[in-house]
């Protein structure tokens, strides 16, 4: 089957297999600073592939929206991570993972299911397209997987950012890049989320004195966790 | 200038403008006179569709037809009743210390932000652009939750973010997999995300793609919408936030995350209707079950709420749930009955929530427990919020009775025997309610509880709006829900 694939259509595969190692290894990082390079290196693949594909398909405009990806995934969302846990000073700070082990498995058999789920496509498109969904809905999944089992608020929100990179990764790679006003609107979506985002360490960290957001447990139905409020 | 045009400008300026002034002690009423100019121009649009039919604006990027239309008015109608009602609640909480300079001022911004996003949301012909203003609707919202700072704001507004996040990340994945349906069979790529070209080649669309697509839409827009159980940041950003924000909380943005998930079933049902081999109906029978799980659960989750707001969110999750289930079900009774319901439901609840704006001002707390004898304190909210609430109960003469005995005869056609569960369901519903409303409202009034300037005229307007529905739904207004029927379901019903 591959050798029947362009040269380019093979890089790109590779590079989808590279994301999705990234993605693993977000799961499995457990130091703060870097989970943020990490997740840097991620958005850099993830421009890579746009040029990629730009160049295979001639879309001048992805271009632009390689260039959106590598100054906004790559560099200025990772920036602003890092001078957040500098002003709060968690640099050094090391995350317990409960079950790792687990979590890794349970994230391999999220990959297969999302091949499982990506096979009724087949007779519809090419190979490099269904690896290509398959693979983002992995790594879509598989932050969906970080946000789930990680405590910090940072990390968290690192989960979420990955989810993104994934949708962006299938937008790119299976329809060459959706519309241009579309892009512009979800990249000053993201710009905004993430200053919000921001926003939100320092005001929880005020009001719980942590960035662990198991701690935020006030509002509830039961009686007994509930503090009477006024 | 068309007015479609027009209706996003004047919230994008009434933005930028309240984000300078907006702590003066004018900024109220320029919310007011931007809500109102917003009101006319859709009103002014109404009459343009009505007329000419569907229109499009700004090539072909902004749509406005017989569905959307009447929730521009819907949306621009509550949005200037509750701002007549912020201004005199804001007031009270800035005198209370609650708020400072610039959180009035981001108050104000985020007011006219929440409005210009939804606006563009329902307006919007491109699938992309409507993920944006919904997305867009989010951050605004997300703020405006946490505008009084307090640690039950900030974790209720964190909720929210991460919930609503990941739900709208997931129905941007649904969107680039409707994308990737559509882009081969389109001319240009542009429009394989323009709505109306997708309806129009609607069978051409791949069902298993767009089958998968649709589970990642439901879950996504359906974490906005409320549906159990990506419901939980609906009571806390509802119980958090300002009180005018719970209005328009609950009385538009679901209402606009559920309008996209009917735009979206429109586009499935179109593309499973020739494949042999497929349930034809997957996206009707998908949102019954989300629907009648919700629209149980919160019914029972009532009973169990100790805060006002909590529990009124939780009615409003009861009533999205009961027009998911109407939607799901189909067919021109079905969706007429839901169109009936969206209306009355968000003009009901919000009165409701204006009241107890109000209710939680007199007693100083939104504890049900420190409410006690508003009828005797202040008669006006007292019976206000006894009336509003035997209204969104669905008692005989109000709207919300018509629009539920639809949905009711609706599900007796088509599904006989779910409509054992919707009537549990609604009972249920109702015994919570007023098991909770009754000490409220009469009781005996605590020591020196005092009454507090109050402004009933949005309550008694939505209050009069809903009780005219039900006793007979004005010709023009039945014309208008048959056309917007017609246009979903495919057949009218009158």
């Amino acid at each position: 089957m591959l050798e029947q694939l362009s040269l380019p259509e093979q890089a790109v595969l590779l590079m989808a297999a590279m994301v999705l190692f990234t993605s693993f290894a977000l799961l499995a990082q457990t130091r703060l600073i870097a989970t943020i390079h990490v997740f840097a290196w991620q958005g850099a693949l993830l421009a890579l592939t746009t040029v990629l594909v730009a160049m295979v398909s001639h879309e001048s405009h992805l271009y632009i929206s390689a260039l959106v990806t590598l100054v906004l995934k790559a560099m200025l969302v990772p920036w602003i991570l890092h001078r957040i846990t500098e002003r709060l000073g968690i640099e050094r700070q090391v995350e317990t993972i409960i079950q790792p082990s687990l979590v890794l498995l349970a994230a391999a058999a999220l990959v297969v299911f999302s091949y499982y789920v990506a096979l009724p496509i087949e007779k519809l498109s090419a190979l490099v397209t269904r690896n290509a969904i398959a693979i983002s809905m992995a790594v879509v999944l598989l932050g969906f997987l970080m946000m789930i089992t990680r405590r910090q608020a940072i990390t968290q929100v690192i989960g979420f950012m990955s989810m993104e990179n994934g949708l962006l990764f299938a937008a790119v790679t299976s329809t060459y890049g959706m519309p241009m006003v579309v892009e512009l609107g979800i990249a000053f979506d993201v710009l905004v989320a993430t200053v919000l985002f921001g926003i939100f360490f320092l005001r929880i960290r005020e009001s719980i004195d942590s960035l662990d957001v198991d701690r935020l447990n006030r509002l509830s139905e039961s009686e007994e966790t509930a503090e009477p409020r006024e | 200038m068309t007015i479609q045009s027009l209706i996003l400008l004047l919230p994008l300026l009434g933005m930028a403008a309240l984000a300078i002034i907006g702590h003066r002690p004018a900024a109220g009423w320029i919310n007011i006179l931007f809500c109102a100019a917003t009101f006319a121009a859709s009103l002014a649009l109404v009459f343009q569709v009505l007329d000419h039919g569907s229109l499009f604006a700004l090539h072909q990027l902004l749509y406005v037809d017989a569905v959307n239309v009447y929730l521009i008015v819907l949306t621009a109608f509550i949005a200037l009743t509750t701002s007549l009602f912020s201004r005199p609640y804001m007031a009270h909480e800035v005198s209370q210390g609650r708020l400072s300079d610039a959180r009035l001022r981001l108050y104000h911004a985020m007011y006219q932000g929440f409005m210009l996003a939804m606006l563009a949301a329902l307006s919007s012909n491109n699938l992309g652009i409507l993920w944006v203003a919904v997305e867009g609707a989010t951050l605004t919202t997300v703020l405006l939750v946490s505008v009084y700072r307090t640690p039950e704001a900030v974790e209720a507004a964190w909720k929210y973010f991460i919930l609503c996040g990941v739900g709208i990340a997931l129905a941007l994945f649904g969107t680039v997999l409707v994308y990737f349906a559509a882009a081969k069979f389109m001319p240009t790529a542009g429009d394989a995300l323009s709505w109306t070209e997708l309806h129009h080649r609607a069978a051409l669309l791949d069902p298993v793609v767009l089958s998968i697509a649709f589970v990642f839409l439901l879950v996504g827009y359906g974490t906005k919408v409320g549906l159990v159980p990506m419901h939980q940041w609906l009571p806390d950003a509802h119980s958090e936030g300002p009180t005018p924000m719970s209005a328009i909380l609950s009385g538009l943005l679901l209402n606009v995350a559920l309008y996209t998930l009917v735009r979206f079933k429109m586009l499935v049902d179109g593309s499973l209707a020739n494949g042999s081999h497929h349930n034809p109906a997957l996206a009707g029978h998908m949102m019954i079950g989300f629907g009648i799980i919700t629209f149980l659960t919160a019914a029972l989750l009532i009973h169990r709420q100790r805060d006002i707001k909590r529990m009124y969110s939780y009615s409003s999750i009861e009533h999205m749930g009961l027009m998911t289930f109407a939607f799901g079900v189909g067919g021109p009774l079905a969706t007429f009955a839901a169109l009936v319901h969206m209306m009355t439901h968000s003009l009901t609840k919000s009165a409701i929530f204006i009241t107890v704006g109000h209710a939680s001002h007199i007693a100083a707390s939104q504890r049900m427990d420190k409410i006690r004898g508003l009828i005797r304190t202040q008669p006006a909210v007292g019976w206000g919020l006894l009336i509003a609430t035997a209204a969104i109960c669905g008692f005989p003469p109000f709207g919300v009775f018509t629009s539920e005995f639809l949905v009711l005869s609706a599900a007796m056609k088509s599904w006989p025997w779910l409509t054992v569960p919707l009537v549990i369901g609604l009972v249920v519903g109702f015994a919570g309610l007023f098991r909770h409303l009754h000490p409220m409202v009469y009781g005996a009034a605590p020591e020196n509880q005092q009454a507090v300037r109050v402004n009933m005229l949005p309550v008694f307007l939505h209050l009069l709006l809903v009780l005219w529905i039900g006793l007979s739904i004005p010709a023009f207004l039945a014309a208008w829900f048959d056309q917007a029927t017609h246009m979903i379901s495919g057949s009218a019903l009158l």
